[in-house]
């Protein structure tokens, strides 16, 4: 016994406590400034109040979903379909108000239910039918980009009121759009989710192991069946701001935006195992992909090499991350 | 066993070989000799290293030390396909069956039958179904094995030993999964083997079988060879004192007699799986009742029915004499039944989080208050169940690095924080190091003494015996009689978990 407590006394450090799974922020963090000094270094333009406030509503749509990924990633799953459903609901609301005849707020609301019916789908496939998270989430996408079509015949829809489009180009106090503050006010309502509720703090014990979270009395299916409405729900939100910015309903809105979306919740220190993750690491992964996009344009690299720019970052920052918690 | 005995010229031999596992030792100097055209029996209890050397002959692990020899020449193979181009073969315990594949697929995996450059599967359905008759299961080749049941699959198993034309072959608990009408068939097979030269060991638990199909019986404890019979004809309560043999002293602390009331009673309790059947007793408050028999006899399956885990499907359970029905683990969580289960790693313990964590799941409504639970509140609460229990660890470290004991100690202190009424234990000092060991008694017998009902599964009999005031043996899913402290003795439960 004496041995055994010798070799495990010395790792109670002076360090303040910190719940391990909250993921390491730090090492994204000191990416994401790296980032931005070289930026400031290489264009004059990136260092301002101006292009910040820019970026900021770049990363507004992939950062909506992005919190809903970092909720379902941390249970151990993953959805593919956000950025479908995103299309869905989006299309789904210009359909009501140009259509319909649907009173816009109405239609919002309508078009952020819709999202959350598709990601009600998606656990219900993964829960009863026992589907793999991958395959129900792979249905749901192909599923959900064909009704966005179906709704209008893959044609877009226009002529949505100037108050609506306000939303997302009028900056109050001369920076905060209201697109923007809803983003940040998520963040912080699933920050403080994950953080200091107890049904916050279970998801990552579902995502540590479905089967002792089960037999710790967790009711496994319901929380994994209101995770996925609820990433559905936030892809109908982040469906309503892109409509805000592009005055305009899109069927081919958000394409591929679900592989981003995984990679910034990855890039800030998830695992796609489970049980790891959070939104701050998630705002950084989110930032990063933002100011990458944003520098690289303004230094002047092509889209095609900032893909190849993007893919390097993702495998580098996740490989640091892997190396930092294995040495551990 | 002082004296070396020579080498014989046929068959195999078996000289001095030992095995440990980093530094524990599961075989001792083991000496046996098995001659053609016999079948041995390897008897022991959980643990007494038989699985062990039917590996070691079969070539699945190599020995630590020590050598074999076969027909007289060394034999030292290197994996299970060289021991089986020796002709020696084994049929496992755990079925290793390709559930996409057909039966002949599965007969005859590794060694298709071809004619002419194509897999000839009508010769392959053909030999593989006249296997399955002799063994007494009568249907198409070409049907999937994920399709049969349990027995049927430890028959198909055993059909693909007999297609290996093998010399010796060797059956670890080939019995386990079958009914009486499919052993008699095993055993008639094993008898014409015999007849046509081929030599077998035969592993089991079942005490009443080795008469009719042995020759002879070894006998292994804790690793050693203690007995070598040159006839089967050994009475039952011989063997079991064999097997048992010694009587340690454990350090097994006093437990006063309870005299609270009946908290737990069951009643015709009957798995949905039909895994356990009419089952009644009932455990008082401050009472340890302990639940014997060898593994597969139900044990498990009627404790986690009774922590809600897995459903039933006839019989009563009242606590504190009333009735409950408990469909969920949450049920029983807050009918104050908690369960300390078999698998820690897969069921009790979250690996990759720390010891405050693991505590708090499933007591948040302890920790914080209305949901909210501060990291600070979390880490208070671990550090409150650390000192509980004696965890040697700190609330931050992860619980995937604290020792077997340890970790144990941790899914205890968890549970211990919702002073429930029933307390189930579940092999609880499974992986865990003798000197832990004495400290876990001692935490069971505090929770008999605070006034809980304690139910203490486990394969270990000196654990049992010296733990509980009552016990109730298991075989087959039966119930097989409830011993008083002074007569639960090893002799009487062996007998009657092996039978």
């Amino acid at each position: 016994m004496t041995t055994e407590a010798a070799s495990t006394t010395p790792e109670r450090s002076s360090r303040p406590f910190r719940l391990a799974f909250d993921g390491g922020v730090l090492g994204p963090l000191v990416g994401l400034v790296l980032l931005c000094v070289g930026f400031s270094f290489a264009s004059e333009y990136f260092l301002s109040v101006r292009n910040a406030i820019n970026i900021l509503d770049q990363v507004t749509v992939l950062g909506i979903l992005a919190i809903g990924m970092t909720l379902v990633i941390i249970i151990g799953g993953i959805d593919l379909s956000v950025g479908s459903v995103l299309a869905f609901s989006m299309m789904m609301m210009g359909w009501l108000y140009q259509f319909g005849g649907v009173p816009l707020p109405i239609a919002m609301v309508l078009g952020i239910l819709t999202g959350a019916a598709c990601g009600l789908v998606s656990g219900c496939l993964i829960t009863f039918a026992k589907l793999p998270a991958f395959i129900a989430t792979l249905a749901i996408m192909s599923i959900a980009r064909g009704l966005a079509n179906i709704l209008t015949d893959g044609r877009q829809v226009v002529g949505y009121p100037d108050w609506f489009t306000n939303l997302a180009t009028v900056r109050h106090f001369g920076f905060l759009s209201v697109t923007v503050a809803l983003f940040i006010v998520l963040m912080v309502i699933a920050g403080i989710f994950l953080r200091y509720r107890a049904t916050g703090r279970n998801l990552f014990a579902i995502g540590g192991s479905a089967e002792v979270a089960r037999l710790a009395g967790i009711d496994v299916r319901k929380y994994t069946l209101v995770t996925y409405t609820i990433a559905g729900a936030l892809a109908g939100v982040a469906a309503v701001t892109l409509a805000a910015r592009l005055n305009s309903s899109q069927p081919s809105a958000g394409l591929g935006i679900e592989l981003d979306t995984i990679a910034a919740v990855v890039i800030g220190g998830a695992s796609l195992v489970g049980g790891v993750g959070s939104i701050a690491g998630t705002l950084i992964g989110v930032l990063i992909i933002g100011v990458l996009r944003n520098g690289l344009n303004l230094v002047g690299v092509s889209p095609f090499f900032q893909m190849v720019v993007i893919g390097a970052v993702i495998a580098l920052a996740v490989a640091f991350d892997t190396m930092s918690r294995n040495k551990n | 066993m002082t004296e070396t005995p020579p080498i014989t010229a046929t068959g195999l031999s078996i000289r001095n070989i030992t095995k440990s596992f980093g530094p524990v030792r599961v075989l001792e100097g083991i000496d046996l000799d098995i001659r053609p055209g016999e079948c041995v029996a390897v008897l022991g209890e959980n643990g007494a290293g038989k699985s062990t050397l039917s590996a070691i002959i079969a070539g699945v692990i190599p020995p630590s030390s020590g050598e074999m020899t076969w027909n007289g020449a060394p034999y030292a193979p290197r994996s299970p396909a060289e021991a089986l181009s020796h002709g020696i073969g084994l049929i496992h315990q755990e079925m290793r069956l390709l559930p996409e594949l057909s039966i002949a697929e599965n007969v005859f995996v590794g060694r298709l039958l071809m004619k002419n450059g194509r897999i000839d599967r009508r010769e392959m359905n053909r030999r593989a179904e006249v296997q399955l008759r002799r063994l007494g299961l009568d249907i198409p080749a070409t049907t999937k094995v994920k399709a049969l049941r349990v027995a049927a699959q430890q028959q198909v198993e055993i059909a693909k030993a007999l297609t290996l034309e093998a010399s010796l072959l060797i059956f670890d608990e080939p019995t386990a999964a079958l009914g009486g009408e499919e052993t008699d068939r095993l055993f008639e097979q094993i008898d014409r083997l015999k007849a046509e030269g081929v030599s077998s060991v035969y592993i089991s638990h079942r005490l009443e079988e080795i008469a009719r199909v042995a020759d002879r019986i070894a006998v292994l404890r804790d690793g050693a060879l203690v007995a070598v019979h040159d006839t089967a004809d050994v009475p039952v309560r011989q063997l079991v004192e064999e097997m048992v043999g010694r009587s340690v002293e454990r350090l097994f602390p006093d437990i006063p007699a309870p005299t609270g009331p009946e908290v737990l009673a069951v009643d015709g309790l009957t798995g949905a799986q039909n895994d356990f059947r009419d089952i009644s007793f009932s455990v008082r408050a401050g009472e340890i009742f302990g639940i014997a028999g060898i593994v597969g006899a139900g044990r498990t399956e009627l404790v986690r029915a009774i922590a809600g885990i897995d459903p039933l499907a006839a019989g009563t359970v009242r606590l504190a004499g009333e009735a409950v029905t408990l469909t969920s683990p949450r049920d029983a969580l807050d009918a104050g039944i908690v369960m300390v289960p078999e698998d820690r790693k897969g069921q009790g313990l979250l690996l990759g989080m720390p010891i405050a964590d693991n505590v708090a799941v499933g007591n948040f409504d302890l920790v914080g208050n209305a949901g909210w639970v501060r990291p600070s509140q979390t880490r208070a609460f671990g550090a409150q169940a650390i000192d509980s229990m004696g965890v040697k660890g700190t609330p931050e470290q992860l619980v995937g690095r604290l020792s077997g004991g340890n970790q144990q100690k941790v899914i205890i202190a968890k549970w211990l924080a919702r002073s429930p009424r029933l307390v189930i234990m579940d092999e609880p000092t499974r992986g865990v190091d003798v000197g832990a060991r004495a400290q876990i008694y001692e935490a069971i017998a505090e929770l008999a003494q605070a006034g809980m009902a304690v139910i203490v599964v486990s394969s270990d009999l000196d654990e049992v015996i010296g733990l509980s005031h009552r016990v109730m043996v298991l075989s087959r899913g039966e119930s097989r009689g409830i011993l008083e402290r002074g007569e639960a003795t090893h002799v009487a439960i062996m007998e009657r978990a092996t039978t």
